[in-house]
């Protein structure tokens, strides 16, 4: 018997004013899955990611995750998910210790010092618990966004262009992280734009244009070139 | 973690925040004192005069620091989409609008303070024989009036106008209290005790309790958008 996904996204449909993003996207991610989701600029991926999140209403159609419904019970979808984003969530004046025990302390998850410390550690941050934000660049706030994942692995995860701002050494964590995830059971659902980073961890490759879910496929052994040749195929507008 | 702890953390974060920047305060403290030069100004050196208005600027320049403080409460959750953030965080969304209010009355009460001791010296009025019952007239006022600010800010934080939005929305609703912080400290200020004004302060009281209630039920919708 083939388990629920822990994703499923039936008939999506969100519409900005007179502007239909999505239109009637229908995904599974299932547990110990990772999926990349393709797309070009403008085609709906941060959209879809927040309805899952629960931060945003679809105008039709359902999303469940984890089993909970993402607008009648997204409070249960938020206790299985974490959601890295465009921005880091983080403090500009607080220091990197103290972001860390702050979310944490909201979301009810472990605020050890040691605890604290090592996630930092993880993430290749751990000399500067102690140095506000402010002082950070992008990759390195990016970086501390990453490290609650440490502390509190999610069953589902939703990224939204993890690789962006990460130097390579950061972004090889993030690989070997989502590798650990998927080993314990949990699902992957991550936007991209890279043809390299973000494909070498995902299980299967979906293209959203036009608002649908144009090309979903298990990515096997398909080369960055080819899943660009299919990218293009289904993304290009006709001349 | 308990919903209390969870208030808590929001208003240590809000309070560390500020320390660090000092953004709010040093707005504040600077307006403040423009406010008192421009009172000195128009009002000049007939001590009855400013006697008779004294109440009314006072709490003037409370609300006026106060909207400065209430209108940027959120603002800090809308960087790096530390908004999204708190939305994500499992568990009762009324204890973020706790942590918040309490981390505002911090702020409000500090440069209230401030005023007074600023009054003190523009207009050279002694609230010490007042200061009991002032600080108790003083405490309900800002209560409500934090409240009712917290909630609308949340309200207005994601709306493009907000900044005239807030005060049009927020003002009105402060009638009520206004009136009662007004009428309560000019009869503290003319040396009645507390007991002649407890019409007053039970109308704050009531207003403080309604605004409360009503921010800590309706947090979690306006949050949620």
């Amino acid at each position: 018997m083939i388990a629920d996904p822990l994703i499923r996204a039936t008939g999506l449909a969100k519409i900005f004013g007179t502007t239909r993003v999505l239109n009637g996207v229908a995904l599974d991610v299932h547990g110990g899955e990772a999926v990349a989701l393709l797309g070009s600029n403008g085609a709906g991926k941060t959209t879809l990611l927040r309805i899952l999140a629960t931060l945003c209403r679809p105008s039709k159609g359902t999303a469940v995750v984890a089993g909970h419904d993402c607008v009648n019970d997204a409070e249960g979808v938020r206790k299985n998910i974490a959601f890295v984003g465009h921005g880091a969530h983080v403090y500009e004046e607080l220091t990197a210790r103290e972001n860390l025990k702050f979310w944490m302390a909201l979301g009810g998850g472990p605020m050890a010092p040691s605890t604290l410390l090592d996630a930092l550690g993880a993430v290749e941050l751990d000399r500067h618990a102690d140095d506000q934000v402010r002082t950070f660049s992008a990759g390195m706030k990016r970086r501390l966004t990453l490290a609650r994942l440490v502390l509190a692995p999610p069953r589902v995860l939703l990224l939204d262009e993890p690789s962006a701002g990460l130097d390579q050494r950061a972004w090889k964590w993030v690989e070997d992280y989502l590798r650990t995830l998927k080993e314990s059971g949990s699902a992957v659902l991550m936007t991209t734009h890279s043809f390299n980073r973000g494909l070498e961890v995902a299980d299967r490759i979906a293209i959203l244009a036009s608002g649908r879910i144009a090309f979903d496929a298990p990515r096997g052994d398909l080369a960055s070139s080819e899943v660009e040749r299919l990218y293009a195929l289904h993304t290009e507008e006709p001349a | 973690m308990s919903f209390a702890r969870r208030a808590w953390v929001v208003a240590w974060k809000d309070m560390l925040v500020e320390r660090r920047s000092k953004e709010t305060l040093n707005a504040l403290v600077f307006f403040s004192l423009l406010l008192l030069f421009v009172f000195e100004f128009t009002l000049g050196p007939d001590r009855e005069r400013m006697v008779q208005v004294l109440p009314g600027l006072l709490w003037l320049g409370f609300i006026l620091s106060g909207l400065l403080a209430l209108g940027r409460t959120f603002v800090g959750e809308r960087e790096n989409d530390c908004w999204d953030g708190l939305l994500l965080a499992p568990g009762d969304k009324s204890a973020i609008y706790l942590g918040k209010l309490a981390g505002n009355l911090a702020i409000m009460l500090t440069v209230e303070a401030l005023l007074l001791a600023l009054f003190t010296i523009f207009f050279d009025v002694d609230f010490l024989p007042a200061l009991p019952g002032l600080a108790v007239i003083i405490a309900l006022g800002t209560v409500g009036f934090a409240a009712v600010g917290t909630l609308f800010a949340a309200m207005t934080a994601s709306v493009r106008a907000r900044e005239v939005l807030f005060p049009v929305l927020l003002l009105p609703v402060q009638v009520p209290l206004l009136l009662a912080t007004v009428k309560a400290t000019e009869a503290v200020l003319a040396g009645e005790s507390l007991g002649t004004v407890a019409h007053w302060l039970k109308l704050l009281a009531a207003a403080d309790l309604v605004y409360f209630v009503a921010g800590m039920l309706t947090f979690d919708f306006i949050l949620e958008g």
